[in-house]
């Protein structure tokens, strides 16, 4: 019911919004929550495990009860808070939880079997017998479970984050962040300040108070506006920081277009990271509710939450309210309603010595013991020092009191400590570093003491950073008594609900406590208290004291559970946003990649890099047509490759020699200029690293390639070198990788296609096998290296990547009109697999130089990273697995990778197993396929025949053995 | 003969505007990489002033402008973007030509820190990060090298093959930015 002449919602302004289908009229400013309780709905929800009917409790993201989903299809949003969604119109809001409606729920008959549903009921009796769980209870439990639901769709919704940065973060924009950040603000500081509503002010909103001779909501107003206007200062509404995390980094979740706002590419939220030196807490505090027979009847609500309603968005929650607290808090939720001309029933004050304090029935020393109702509260039970009477009202409003939110304070796993003064948790300064909570949050609940608390803590804050303070005076504030006497439960048969969001009963704490579950921790796991998007703001001290008093230990013994991030519910793709699709990871491209993808190439990722897979030709239906046919580019005429994604590393200085002699088994000092040698490279556990060549380019100048997916760690480990272990040899290093687009132009007449090009061509004396040096192409200065990863004659051209896109081209079609062309990757493969090169595949990290057959290229003469840990026994020797060739013996036989290998006879199972292969391609020169692999003791077991068993593909292949290297094993073709 | 002809990094990707902010490609002349070798930081500055004028930049700092831009990218190492240098360095420092390996693009306008303040983690305000101020530094998932040039001028810098990337992380920002803007 709407109240005449008060809150902040803009009368002029309808709004109208879907609701289970009925259109429903607001205001401007309305919550779906407050519009709702304005057109005298108050049933919102089911809950969740029993489907009982239930009304909105609070006024705030605490909310408990009223969930809804938001939308439709791919972009509904589930278990959205009413108490935080805006209206506006067009909005659609479903409830949740309850089929085929909100009004006749099929599910409530849990409700009447709830006697077996009780805390600890799955984990009981689902226990047996056990081949039913997966088939039957776990089904059925899923189906049940969880609160609101996804499309399951692809969620078109776009996310932000983003970073902010300043002096003074001030959580909470209520009267002592207000104060806070003014104080602070005038004094000079960067200053943040953060609040989850669409509008500063917090419980100043909600109250009548008057600050400084004006409303509490106009001195908000006018004290974010001064805030608004200063350069040092962004006012962050609609903003719930939910998380503290290490060094003053707070995450923060802002609601940028949930309120209506249709502008195109607006994101819906943001996730900001605020990085802060010095952060004020002043986050209020929370209304507690009492647990007492039936207290969950949609018209039951928080006393707080209804003084909002009607001052905030001048709903008034019922026609006649009744008030039961244990708080003088509690009694000016009376006063309100009544000076807005609602009538109130009785004010029960289960305090023995309540006074009267307004023209209102108080029954001092009552308590309410039951509600009647169907789906909404019609009737109390009251019993007091007279008896036990009924009032007949259609709503309560309770107090059970405040409790300070101290959650963020808590995140790196401080524990607050309890003030009995105010019955309740209260933070520590620093239990998050930097972190100063003030106000509410602090234990200070009247407005007075809120607003010097702000002025105090910003004071702190400008101390700690050395800045001084501006004179700010305190306003003038009411600064009311809070008198508390708890009160948990109102002792009864029946359910009183504790936890409203799990239907956790005061019974169940008792029972958890009955089968030992007395730490707090256990409590929350055999009951659930505390769990789902509320976690536990309604019920976590009200269900440890009850547990407290069940084991016979304080409140303070009994302790919290832990606050863990987020403080409300955080949308993954919030906090992964910008990361979807071509945002999930850079993406590196080649300079010969639009050329590649003119002509059709399948690409593959080799790491983040895109590479040809292979280049298709018309009529060709396989990738293994395309393949062989350019397998035979290479072995017949000639063939171009992109290779630039091999990492690229720059070596200067004088020790550059000494350098890599260390970091590479082999020696490189003596290596010499114009000249390229194979490298091996080992970790230091004595496991090869990655391998590649070399190339001394000049006297103090070599340039080392690594694979593709090494380079990274091959960068970073030869930093470490160079810092860490050998910080006296004069050396540098740079990653060159992208300077240089590279391409392999591979096969007999490679020189032939390059003589076309270069201004100057080559010959075999000045470029011999393994050589390299400077070529020109007209004004382009390039590198080229004699290196062969196919074994035929072949080089390497290296030219400015700005010129990559170009020479490809040129390259490409010169083969083209000599009978070769383009290879991709699977062509590179099946050749190197051809010659026994190994790649990454073999070299996987498990595997020893020697287990390759490179024993003998770590060096005698001198030392080098990996070489005395390679030493380590178990390293070498027979009962290694070690690098073969197989050769299936039928030729019409198709080798997998990742198969095992077996004894001819020996049943394949894993205590037989010889073995694994690694690589495998199909080869044209030899007519079948080819496979490298490991198997134990390989080096002597040439021309033994094994058995491959590929149990995923259902495969047995009998193969001989063979030496790594199927083709031209004495390499002639590469030095021809 | 052959003449090849160049393609530059960002080819056919830019410039963007979105509101306020334009992204634009930069195309250096040479970009030259200087580090010195181990106790020659010193005479390495006192040639590259005597020879460019430059001085060689302190941590997290740039030198030099628009026609030769000194940033720093790591211990006594600097990229020399703009003109060639004009100097022989021979043991003083190692020089590597990194003229191609990177995708160097220019983001202006009055929310460009907005833009930027998506994608790194760095404290852009104005009173912390300046003119000439820089950083080696996340830019989304990339390794990045951010320069102040101007009051709303940056220069970012990332891996060649990333420049696709790099468009799309910055345009992605820019289009958030301007609709926040509009809203």
């Amino acid at each position: 019911m709407r109240v005449e002449g008060k809150g902040l919602i803009d009368r002029t302004h309808r709004v109208s919004f879907n609701f289970d289908g009925q259109q429903i009229s607001g205001y401007a400013g309305d919550t779906v929550a407050s519009a709702l309780l304005a057109n005298d709905i108050r049933l919102m929800a089911r809950s969740f495990k029993y489907h009982r009917p239930r009304g909105v409790l609070t006024a705030g993201s605490e909310e408990p009860n009223a969930l809804m989903t938001i939308g439709n299809g791919a972009k509904q949003d589930p278990n959205v808070r009413a108490t935080v969604q805006e209206i506006y119109n067009g909005l659609e809001v479903r409830s949740q939880n309850a089929w085929p409606s909100l009004n006749v729920d099929a599910m409530a008959v849990n409700n009447l079997l709830s006697p077996f549903f009780g805390a600890g009921f799955y984990y009981k009796m689902m226990m047996w017998p056990k081949p039913l769980w997966e088939k039957f209870y776990e089904p059925l439990i899923r189906r049940a479970a969880g609160l609101g639901g996804l499309s399951v769709e692809h969620n078109e919704d776009t996310y932000e984050r983003a970073w902010a940065h300043c002096d003074l973060l001030v959580i909470g924009g209520g009267p002592t962040g207000l104060m806070a950040a003014l104080t602070a603000a005038k004094s000079g500081l960067d200053v943040i300040i953060a609040d989850e509503d669409s509008i500063m002010g917090g419980r100043l909103n909600a109250e009548t108070h008057e600050v400084d001779g004006m409303s509490g909501q106009e001195w908000a107003a006018k004290t974010v506006a001064e805030l608004q206007a200063m350069d040092n200062v962004r006012v962050m509404t609609r903003t719930t920081v939910t998380g503290a995390y290490d060094q003053g980094t707070y995450g923060a979740l802002e609601r940028v277009a949930h309120h209506g706002n249709t502008v195109t590419d607006l994101p819906l939220e943001c996730f900001w990271r605020i990085v802060s030196k010095r952060t004020i807490l002043a986050t209020g505090a929370l209304e507690r509710p009492i647990a007492f027979r039936n207290n969950d009847r949609p018209g039951v609500m928080n006393a707080g939450a209804v003084r909002s309603y009607l001052n905030r968005w001048g709903v008034a929650a019922g026609k006649t309210v009744a008030v039961f607290g244990n708080n003088d808090n509690a009694h000016r939720t009376a006063q309100d309603l009544q000076a807005a001309g609602v009538n109130v029933a009785a004010l029960i004050d289960s305090r023995t010595d309540a006074q009267t304090s307004g023209d209102f029935r108080v029954i001092a020393g009552g308590q309410v013991t039951d509600t009647t109702g169907a789906k909404g509260l019609s009737s109390v039970i009251v019993k007091h020092a007279g008896g036990s009477e009924t009032l007949d009202v259609d709503c309560l409003a309770v107090s059970g009191g405040w409790n300070p939110s101290v959650h963020l304070a808590c995140h790196t796993n401080g524990r607050p400590v309890w003030n009995d003064s105010i019955a309740a948790f209260v933070p520590l300064a620093n239990m998050v570093l930097g972190l100063l909570p003030a106000g509410a949050c602090n234990g200070d609940f009247s407005t007075a003491a809120c607003l010097q608390a702000g002025i105090n803590a910003a004071n702190e804050a400008l101390g700690e950073l050395g800045k001084k303070p501006v004179d700010q005076s305190v306003p003038q504030a009411e600064n009311a008594s809070y008198n508390i006497t708890p009160l948990w439960t109102v002792p009864h048969k029946g359910r009183a609900w504790l936890d409203f969001q799990n239907d956790v009963t005061a019974k169940d704490i008792k029972q958890a406590a009955a089968e030992n579950f007395s730490s707090v921790e256990h409590m929350k796991r055999f009951t659930t208290q505390g769990m789902a998007t509320d976690q536990g703001k309604n019920s976590n001290v009200g269900a440890l004291a009850i547990l407290a008093d069940a084991t016979g230990r304080t409140i303070s013994e009994t302790g919290t559970t832990t606050f863990r991030p987020p403080y409300t519910p955080v949308a993954i793709a919030a906090m992964g946003a910008g990361a979807q699709g071509d945002g999930f990871a850079p993406k590196r491209f080649m300079t010969s990649h639009a050329a590649t993808i003119e002509r059709n190439a399948p690409m593959i990722e080799a790491g983040l890099w895109f590479r040809p897979s292979y280049f298709p030709q018309a009529g060709e239906t396989t990738w293994r047509e395309s393949c062989d046919r350019e397998v035979g580019y290479v072995r017949k005429t000639v063939g171009v490759a992109d290779v630039s994604t091999l990492g690229k590393i720059d070596i200067q200085g004088k020790d550059a020699g000494e350098f890599l002699d260390f970091v590479y088994t082999n020696m490189f000092s003596t290596l010499k200029v114009g000249k390229v040698r194979y490298g091996l490279m080992l970790r230091e556990d004595g496991h090869v690293m990655d391998d590649g060549t070399t190339a001394r380019i000049g006297e103090n100048h070599y340039v080392m390639t690594t694979t593709t997916a090494a380079a990274g760690p091959v960068m970073r480990h030869l930093e470490f070198v160079r810092q860490c272990l050998r910080p006296n040899l004069e050396i540098n290093l740079i990653s060159t990788t992208e300077q240089w687009a590279q391409f392999a132009v591979a096969g007999p007449k490679s020189r032939e296609l390059l003589n076309d090009l270069v201004d100057d061509p080559i010959n075999n004396q000045a470029f011999p096998f393994m050589g390299c040096g400077d070529i020109s192409i007209g004004d382009v200065q390039g590198r080229l290296f004699r290196i062969s990863f196919s074994g035929e004659h072949a080089y390497e051209i290296a030219v400015p990547s700005r010129f990559g896109d170009a020479l490809f081209r040129e390259l490409v079609n010169r083969a083209e009109e000599m009978g070769g062309g383009a290879y991709g990757m699977e062509a590179l493969n099946a050749l190197r697999i051809e010659k026994g090169f190994i790649t990454h595949a073999e070299i996987h990290g498990r595997i020893t130089a020697d287990d390759i057959g490179m024993g003998k290229m770590v060096s005698a003469k001198k030392d080098c990273i990996g070489k005395t840990a390679s030493e380590r026994p178990g390293l070498s020797g027979e009962h290694r697995e070690q690098l073969v060739g197989l050769m299936p013996l039928d030729k019409s036989k198709e080798l997998s990778g990742g198969a095992h290998l077996f004894e001819r006879t020996a049943e394949a199972i894993r205590i037989n197993d010889q073995g694994y292969t690694t690589s495998v391609a199909y080869s044209p020169e030899l007519g079948c396929w080819l496979a490298q692999g490991f198997l134990k003791n390989g080096l002597a077991r040439h021309g033994e025949v094994v058995r491959l068993v590929d149990h995923l593909r259902d495969k047995e292949i009998l193969c001989e053995v063979c030496h790594p290297v199927f083709l031209d094993p004495e390499g002639g073709r590469a030095r021809g | 003969m052959v003449e090849l002809i160049a393609k530059t990094a960002c080819d056919g990707l830019l410039p963007i505007t979105h509101g306020s902010v334009t992204l634009s490609e930069a195309t250096p002349e040479r970009i030259t990489a200087v580090a010195a070798f181990e106790g020659q930081a010193k005479p390495l500055a006192e040639a590259l002033m005597a020879s460019n004028s430059i001085a060689m930049p302190a941590p997290n700092r740039s030198t030099g402008g628009a026609k030769l831009r000194a940033i720093w990218v790591g211990p006594d190492q600097a990229f020399f973007v703009g003109e060639q240098l004009s100097c022989e360095l021979g043991g003083l420092a190692s020089v590597t030509d990194q003229s191609d390996a990177w995708a160097v693009v220019r983001l202006e306008g009055a929310h460009a820190v907005d833009v930027l303040t998506r994608l790194t983690p760095i404290d852009l305000r104005s009173s912390v990060f300046k003119r000439g101020h820089t950083a080696k530094t996340d830019l989304m998932h990339m390794m990045a090298s951010i320069t102040k040039t101007g009051d709303a001028a940056f220069e970012v810098m990332v891996f060649r093959s990333m420049a696709k990337t790099l468009v799309h992380d910055l345009t992605t920002a820019m289009t958030s930015v301007s609709a926040r803007d509009i809203a």
